[in-house]
């Protein structure tokens, strides 16, 4: 299982969604596909048309830059990061 | 007793202010939609819902609805995406009505959903109006990037409703978005034109509930009014400080009286000399006074964009605009005298009001 960090940007816009959570996917894809699932709208805040991460989203795996494609191990650590921008 | 609600747009999510029918006392919630930039939110009249459309930086555009006026709210985009490659960059404006919720894109394009805000399905982009070559350039969109600026729908018929395309001109559809007519007869533009029909910057337009033929429009380049739905315009700028401005509202029971909020057309596009003043007419625009009752008089360099100005339904009517520092002004004698009733909001994108029993 997965050891995926969400940012706090994301958390209020599902109701329940905690900020971490184990997750059982063998990708990116199939990770935000899993939470989509659980919290339908949640890809749509994490990916545009393509699809593709959003812009200002960053996925980390194991501390990695990452896409969609990008596989997760059972141990791997996932963060999701709300990029600097805005004011 | 009757209660009064502003749904207040703001750069950092949506609030609401509160009244009664006396519209002297007003209490501010908020901010809601967990402070994302809110472009335009409305209260649909039939349902009592409160819709506003957002765009997150991170999270892209969604429209949020609340069911309970502010108390709860929830977010949809499903269905608010091109399919074609091109980028939706934000929703730029609403229009409910008719059991239909109509989100107005960048790139220009409108969106409809009739299950009040759940799931939304392309209505259309306008394609093959004259214009749409330019307008489908990602880089030839004007500051702002609205695309589709505003919607006014028909009060009598669903099928019916107006679409300004930011930079381009108005069109009307009389068959739900299937067909358009481009409606800018007799508009002014200083500029080079490619087409006969468009090519004007069609800020707001502002229809008569006194006269549904009577519309009012805040152009780029000056003031004009339509006795014919649109379907031709008169200028009516003489005795206006300005030619410029965005915000307008129309006297709910009069056919000739009409707000409008002049500024300075440079890049400051703020009120001239400092000082806030609203501009009424009572004739159809044949002559004009300034309303600054109340208003600040000194270094109120105050901007008002399209969507923050509305007018209520009273017997005597009362309008409010929110400004782009995060002030609202409100009159409840037709104009003739303002309060501000909020000072210190986020920069204000739209402002709405209804009459709840």
């Amino acid at each position: 299982m997965a050891d995926v960090h969400l940012p706090m940007t994301l958390t209020p816009l599902f109701a329940g969604l905690p900020r971490r959570l184990d997750v059982d996917a063998p990708t990116v894809d199939a990770a935000i596909g899993s939470l989509d699932e659980r919290w339908p709208g949640l890809r749509d805040r994490l990916c545009e048309p393509g699809p593709a991460i959003r812009r200002h989203i960053h996925v980390y795996v194991d501390r990695e830059r990452a896409g969609l494609e990008t596989p997760i191990g059972p141990r791997s650590r996932v963060d999701v990061i709300a990029a600097i921008s805005g004011g | 007793m009757a209660r009064t609600l502003l749904v207040v747009g703001t750069r950092k999510g949506c609030f609401l202010l509160e009244s009664d029918a006396d519209r002297r006392d007003w209490r501010v919630r908020g901010p809601f939609c967990e402070g994302w930039p809110v472009y335009h939110a409305v209260l649909d009249g039939d349902t009592g819902r409160i819709y506003a459309a957002a765009a997150s930086e991170w999270h892209g555009s969604a429209i949020w609805r609340s069911d309970d006026l502010g108390e709860t709210w929830t977010h949809s985009s499903e269905g608010l995406a091109y399919e074609d490659g091109r980028r939706l960059s934000k929703a730029s404006t609403l229009s409910s009505a008719h059991g239909r919720l109509r989100v107005g894109v960048e790139a220009p394009g409108i969106f409809e959903s009739r299950d009040g805000g759940e799931t939304f399905s392309l209505l259309s982009t306008l394609a093959g109006q004259p214009g749409s070559e330019v307008w489908d350039d990602p880089a030839n969109q004007p500051p702002g990037h609205l695309g589709i600026s505003a919607i006014t729908a028909d009060a009598d018929d669903a099928e019916t409703f107006w679409a300004i395309v930011q930079g381009i001109g108005l069109f009307e559809t009389s068959d739900g978005g299937t067909t358009w007519t481009p409606r800018n007869r007799g508009l002014r533009a200083d500029w080079p034109r490619e087409h006969e029909e468009v090519g004007f910057c069609v800020h707001k337009v502002v229809r008569s509930r006194a006269d549904g033929d009577r519309m009012f429009q805040q152009n780029h380049v000056g003031m004009h009014r339509s006795d014919d739905r649109g379907a031709s315009w008169q200028e009516i700028t003489e005795g206006l400080p300005t030619e410029f401005g965005f915000a307008a509202a129309a006297h709910p029971h009069d056919r000739d009286t009409f707000h409008v909020i002049p500024l300075d057309p440079g890049h400051g596009r703020t009120m001239p000399d400092g000082q806030a003043a609203v501009w009424r007419t009572r004739d159809a625009g044949s002559s004009w006074e300034r309303l600054s009752n109340g208003l600040p008089q000194r270094d109120a360099y105050l901007g008002v964009l399209r969507e923050a100005m509305a007018g209520d339904t009273y017997d005597v009517p009362g309008y409010y605009f929110g400004t782009s520092t995060g002030q609202v002004f409100a009159s409840a004698d037709d104009g003739d005298s303002w309060a501000e009733i909020a000072s210190y909001l986020p920069p204000i994108s739209s402002v709405e009001v209804a009459t709840l029993d």
